[in-house]
């Protein structure tokens, strides 16, 4: 696994990811999603809101590193906030 | 009668996890890690945070060769989609004719990448060329590998050339699947041609020709290998595009750490399009299977 180059951040970062997977996929089991149509226009389920989610936060973490001097913990509330948003109104 | 819910067929996806996770997973894992840190070799790696990403996104080194990418995707698509659709629309609909232009049509898909590169560099030589002696004999200044213009519209026609038959192929496919009974419709109500294509024919390609696109524009998007062969990036940077760029960081210069952080910014460009092609595709099918 030394070829990988692991980190602390990098794990916790996937180990993060992972976790999500896991969850949505436990939660699908036991409280199965049903598709519907929010601000987008387009048809939903849950597991295409978390998709949603982590692509645009990683968008919104470049932006942040592009255009920002501001610590990088900003980027994760902004993120946060989006979430939230895709999840209630998606 | 109650449905029975059995999730354990998804354990038949379990084989194609281990096979994506070791071809794509675990690669963009390494891809990653490597983003965050710096190495000069021998596997020894130092953090460094963000600070390729911050050097990337604020030279105009990215942003320049994001931008060529996008306008070659853009004028090929723009050439590409309405002229395959042209070569659709003249191709014959039965008979040993459309045989012949089906494989004939077929042929430059089936020619390697690097092939087409090099037919290309040899087509466009002013001292050798077919293209570039003809062209030099008619008093036409070109020169692809000194002068900008004439390399982009090399790299343009190359690509057309190569890749023009597979929108029409497509188009053809869609075209075939049109029942007899929505042009006899037509005829009766003397439809013109173009209300024909407008109102009957379009519509039902519609959804070939989202795929149409999309295979074009990741494809464009990800181009390498025929203008690395032909021009090399160049002259100057003129041709350089993302992944020419990004071989040369990470193969030329070998700058593991910054190619790696200018990989993962490309992935997530053509992951963004990809998913909102596949959204606008899986849309209108649904909205054709409700029709």
């Amino acid at each position: 696994m030394e070829w990988m180059a692991w980190t602390l951040p990098t794990a916790i970062f996937f180990l993060s990811i992972g976790a999500m997977l896991i969850g949505m996929g436990l939660l699908h089991v036991k409280y199965p999603s049903t598709p519907r149509v929010g601000v987008l226009g387009i048809e939903t389920m849950r597991g295409d809101r978390l998709f949603i989610s982590l692509l645009g936060s990683a968008f919104i973490n470049l932006a942040w590193i592009g255009l920002l001097d501001a610590p990088q913990y900003g980027a994760l509330i902004v993120c946060a906030l989006f979430a939230i948003f895709v999840f209630r109104w998606v | 009668m109650e449905k029975t819910v059995n999730q354990r067929a998804w354990l038949l996806v379990l084989p194609v996890l281990v096979l994506v996770a070791f071809s794509s997973i675990i690669p963009m894992m390494t891809v990653v890690n490597y983003s965050f840190q710096d190495s000069f070799g021998e596997n020894i790696f130092f953090w460094v945070g963000l600070e390729w990403y911050q050097e990337l996104l604020r030279s105009e080194r990215l942003w320049d060769a994001l931008g060529r990418q996008l306008l070659f995707s853009f004028i090929i698509l723009m050439i590409e989609i309405p002229l395959g659709i042209l070569v659709a629309l003249s191709m014959p609909k039965k008979g040993l004719s459309a045989s012949v232009c089906l494989v004939l049509m077929s042929l430059p898909l089936l020619i390697p990448y690097n092939v087409v590169g090099t037919i290309w560099q040899v087509f466009g030589r002013a001292d050798i060329g077919l293209l570039g002696r003809t062209l030099s004999d008619l008093g036409i200044s070109y020169n692809y590998s000194q002068n900008a213009f004439d390399a982009w519209v090399t790299v343009i026609i190359m690509d057309v050339w190569h890749w023009t038959s597979l929108v029409a192929l497509l188009a053809y496919a869609g075209l075939s699947s049109i029942p007899k009974a929505y042009y006899q419709a037509a005829m009766i109500d003397q439809a013109s041609r173009w209300n024909v294509f407008r109102y009957i024919e379009l519509p039902k390609m519609r959804g070939v020709l989202m795929i149409a696109i999309l295979l074009r524009f990741m494809d464009s998007f990800m181009i390498y290998t025929e203008p690395f062969v032909l021009t090399g990036g160049g002259p100057g940077n003129a041709t350089t595009f993302l992944s020419i760029d990004l071989v040369k960081m990470a193969l030329g210069q070998f700058d593991l750490g910054p190619a790696a952080a200018f990989s993962l910014m490309y992935f997530l460009v053509i992951l963004l399009i990809s998913y909102v092609f596949y959204t606008v595709m899986i849309t209108i099918d649904k909205d054709e299977a409700k029709q």
